[in-house]
């Protein structure tokens, strides 16, 4: 009896045990997806890309950019959600000895240009006009979708700028500058209008420390590749194609990113530690105090990849007919039928009729309104002058 | 027994409602092929033409099923009411002095014409928006396009396709020449292809290969046509063209052999599945001309012969849907070799060396009949060493004159002369051949001018450089160098004694 029961306390004991096991094991997974919730609040990525260079000798700025539109690209953000902005082609360039190509490393070896790219603004669209119409959604009617920028308020925005710039602002296609000032006000502007979740802005100028020094928007960390006073250098040119090929700080953004792939839990902490002051000369900045999480909780996916929440369901859905495409085919066959008079194409240089058309007349305008003033004025000095029994002359 | 009972349930049920799968025809169907010319002047010419036909009338029905032909074109035509719709990228210009005549010609730069149905009301405003969207479809700056660049032809560029009006009204044109083509406005025109660019002729389209050629052009062409013979309805007619031509020595190292692996990279494997036609033409017109044989491999199973562009050409036609044409190694590398008789031609340039040897450049030609040849040569001219002129430097120097030997084929054959026994001028040159004799003639010699300096300067220059230096140098020096004495002025000399006098004896004061 005595056994009996202590086996059964026994039992009930380690029941007990297992109980509390397995509801530990629970409340940890629960707490798990209750923490994956909180870490990624976005639902959607989408990235702006601007090189804000011209001219061959500036090869390098667009190389950076195409870049880290590849590395975009390759960890899932698609080309919908991505609004590249080159200033001058280099691939195409008549002084490119490899035409349709733009490269990052000596020797050739990666071709970030790839076949399958799409530029979104080019050449002589790159203005400041158009990247704050691109950022604010204040595009004109008519603008492509391709060409907008539709996030969300659930949206995690990339932002990469290149080119030349200085102390507070940076310079677009050597012929305008956008300031430090204009870029917070777009990004508060966004904020307002709930145009984004987290922004990552990355600038990669010289000085570019100071283009966001004055950011005062909530839920932005910016990163740039250098202090206000310094340079940012470029890496290597290549003697086959003459100019430098990438600038030091994307060369060694690009190679950390090469790193990564769509399932990889890097943070942004590394990312601050990409190119220190020994291989960049310039020593790389950051700002992370508008920002609400910590670095070291957001993944570098977060920003670069694409979040795709894909549910899978077993359920099958039958598509129906559309009897009513079949129906209006017959009927379009019979219609066809009827149609008495065969069509003909146009003749393609008629001079006969070319020659007697009459010059199309530009349609009549009623005169405008100062005409109509002079001629009245006009007749009215006649008629004071000669007196109003001239009148009878007229009517 | 009960698995048959359920296969044939499974068959039924497909079969039962699914009996619209195949009772309705595909309205749609596409036709790729790819021309190779060889031009006159060694290089070579592709022109790709991708055809979808879709017989449907896209005005009357709503339309929501799309097969091949593109829904991103499909819903514009809808959408702003396009009768025709004529758009290309070009870079590089077509020489058709040296390639002959094109098939289709597109200006440098993006060309836009359209042509608008007559239901439309404010065609500007269609035009606007209709360049807009083209603009993000094709990633290119069209946007650009407004009343500053679009003109209304008169008489030029009448409808391609089936009209029934040509109020010019409807019609517009825009050309922006600074716009550059490069892959990204090729990815989209590929996207638009039903076999994109993984099967068919469209495996060839390589950006890096495309693009590093003289002329590329690629065009997207929308019209209506006839459907049938009787031409009663109308199908829409969508062509995407591409063009380019291969530089002989760019790309082929100076050899005239091409092949398609040499061109694009790559070979054929397969013709598009969605294809209905698939066919590669090679012109080889030019094959029994100028003594060159083009031999073309793998030697083709039919020809086409036709009058194209108003002359008689010959094509050699691959139809990659019979499959005796993509052979055993499963694919099709197109190979293009001349053959020409070794003796052709010879040159010989010998570049001169300054103050050492001149130029020497013979050349043997044979030259055509009936016909003008031309030679020249540039050169510059270039300053000489002061010491190197003449005297009379104004004159000019002169070039020594050039020399032609020919062989001149006589019209009376002559008979081999006796030196001793014939006259002394018919025995100049030693005739070897009865048919033919020879004769050296010279041209003119010719006077150059040369830059000649002005020969005065040094003569100039010495001199200004002596004053400034005697004048400036001089003065410092004797500023620096002498000292200033006060000096008591001397009593008088001899002559002042003497002046004293006379003047005493004048009655005029002293000096």
């Amino acid at each position: 009896m005595a056994a009996n029961s202590f086996r059964s306390r026994a039992l009930t004991a380690l029941a007990g045990l297992l109980a509390l096991s397995f509801g530990s094991l629970a409340d940890s997974r629960i707490e798990d997806q209750a923490e994956q919730f909180f870490r990624s609040g976005h639902t959607n990525n989408w990235a702006v890309l601007v090189c804000t260079s011209r001219f061959w000798f500036n090869y390098r700025h667009v190389a950076n950019t195409l870049s880290v539109y590849r590395s975009v690209k390759r960890l899932g953000i698609p080309d919908s959600h991505i609004v590249l902005m080159l200033a001058d082609d280099m691939a195409c360039n008549a002084r490119n000895p490899k035409p349709a190509t733009v490269f990052s490393h000596k020797n050739m070896e990666l071709n970030v240009y790839g076949d399958d790219v799409e530029v979104d603004y080019r050449s002589y669209e790159v203005t400041v006009e158009n990247f704050l119409r691109v950022l604010t959604g204040r595009v004109p009617p008519g603008t492509p979708r391709s060409k907008r920028l539709l996030s969300d308020d659930r949206s995690n925005i990339l932002i990469y700028m290149t080119g030349h710039g200085g102390n507070g602002f940076l310079k677009f296609q050597d012929s305008e500058e956008i300031t430090n000032i204009e870029l917070a006000d777009a990004f508060e502007q966004m904020w307002q209008k709930r145009r984004y979740n987290e922004l990552l802005f990355i600038i990669d100028t010289c000085q570019g420390a100071s283009m966001y020094e004055r950011f005062y928007s909530p839920n932005i960390m910016a990163l740039a590749s250098s202090q206000v006073g310094e340079d940012s250098l470029s890496h290597q040119p290549d003697p086959a194609i003459g100019v430098h090929l990438m600038d030091r700080y994307t060369f060694y953004v690009l190679e950390f990113l090469e790193e990564i792939n769509p399932a990889s839990q890097t943070n942004m902490n590394d990312l601050f530690q990409v190119c220190p002051k020994s291989l960049c000369v310039s020593t790389p900045g950051h700002r992370t105090d508008l920002f609400q999480r910590d670095p070291k909780n957001v993944l570098i996916t977060d920003f670069f990849g694409s979040v795709r929440k894909v549910e899978i369901t077993t359920e099958t859905i039958s598509l129906q007919p559309d009897l009513g495409i079949m129906e209006s085919s017959n009927k379009e066959d019979q219609i066809d039928e009827e149609r008495m008079e065969p069509l003909k194409y146009a003749e393609q240089l008629p001079v006969a009729q070319i020659i007697h058309q009459k010059p199309k007349l530009k349609d009549w305008h009623p005169p405008g309104g100062f005409i109509l003033g002079l001629w009245a004025l006009i007749i009215m000095v006649f008629f004071k002058t000669y007196g109003i029994k001239h009148m009878k002359f007229i009517f | 027994m009960a698995a048959a009972v359920r296969l044939a349930l499974i068959v039924l049920l497909l079969l039962g409602p699914g009996g619209w799968g195949h009772a309705e025809p595909s309205r749609d169907s596409l036709r790729e092929e790819l021309v190779i010319t060889p031009l006159p002047s060694g290089d070579v010419a592709a022109t790709f033409q991708f055809r979808t036909r879709w017989d449907s009338e896209l005005h009357r029905e709503e339309v929501s099923h799309y097969r091949l032909f593109p829904k991103a074109l499909g819903q514009l035509i809808s959408k702003y009411s396009l009768q025709e719709l004529h758009l290309s990228f070009t870079q590089g210009f077509w020489r058709t002095r040296y390639w002959g005549p094109p098939f289709l010609q597109a200006p440098s730069g993006a060309e836009l014409w359209v042509w608008f149905q007559d239901t439309v009301t404010d065609v500007d405003k269609s035009w606007k928006e209709l360049s807009n969207v083209l603009s993000g479809i094709f990633c290119a700056s069209l946007n650009f396009i407004d009343s500053t660049n679009t003109v209304i032809p008169t008489a030029s560029f009448k409808p391609l396709g089936l009209a029934n009006g040509t109020d010019h009204y409807f019609l517009r044109y825009a050309v922006l020449p600074r716009e550059v083509v490069c892959t990204e406005n090729l990815t989209p025109w590929k996207k638009l292809l039903p076999c994109s660019s993984k099967a068919g002729l469209s495996v060839l389209l390589k950006a890096d290969r495309l693009f590093h050629t003289s002329y590329h052009s690629q065009a997207v062409h929308i019209r209506p046509v006839c459907r049938n013979a009787r031409c009663t309805s109308i199908s829409w007619e969508l062509r995407q063209t591409l063009s380019v031509v291969f530089d002989a020595f760019v790309t082929g190292q100076g050899k005239k052999d091409w092949s398609l692996f040499r061109m694009f990279s790559r070979t054929l494997t397969e013709p598009c599945p969605l294809a209905a036609e698939s066919r590669v033409y090679v012109d080889i017109t030019s094959s029994k001309q100028d003594n060159e044989t083009l031999e073309v491999n793998p030697p083709p199973l039919t020809t086409y012969q036709d009058v194209i562009l108003g002359t008689q050409k010959t094509y050699a036609v691959y139809d990659l849907l019979d499959t005796a044409v993509i052979n055993n190694s499963r694919n099709l590398n197109l190979q293009l070799k001349w053959k020409r008789p070794p003796e052709n031609g010879y040159i010989h340039y010998q570049p001169a060396q300054d103050r050492l040897q001149p130029h020497l450049l013979e050349m043997l030609i044979q030259l055509p009949a009936n016909s003008v040849t031309k030679v020249s040569i540039q050169f510059e001219r270039a300053l000489l060493k002061w010491t190197e002129y003449t005297p009379d430097p104004n004159h000019g120097f002169y070039v020594s004159p050039s020399v032609l030997s020919a062989l001149v084929p006589s019209i009376v054959a002559s008979k081999p002369v006796d030196w001793e026994e014939s006259p002394l001028f018919n025995t100049l040159f030693p005739g070897s051949d009865s048919s033919s004799y020879f004769v050296r003639l010279y041209t003119e010699p010719l006077l150059v001018n040369l830059p000649t300096p002005d020969f005065s300067m040094p003569y100039n220059v010495i001199c200004l450089t002596c004053t400034v230096v005697a004048v400036c140098y001089g003065s410092f020096y004797n500023l620096l160098t002498r000292t200033f004495h006060i000096e008591e002025p001397s009593k008088g000399g001899l002559a002042k004694r003497l002046a004293n006098l006379i003047r005493r004896a004048r009655g005029i004061p002293p000096l």
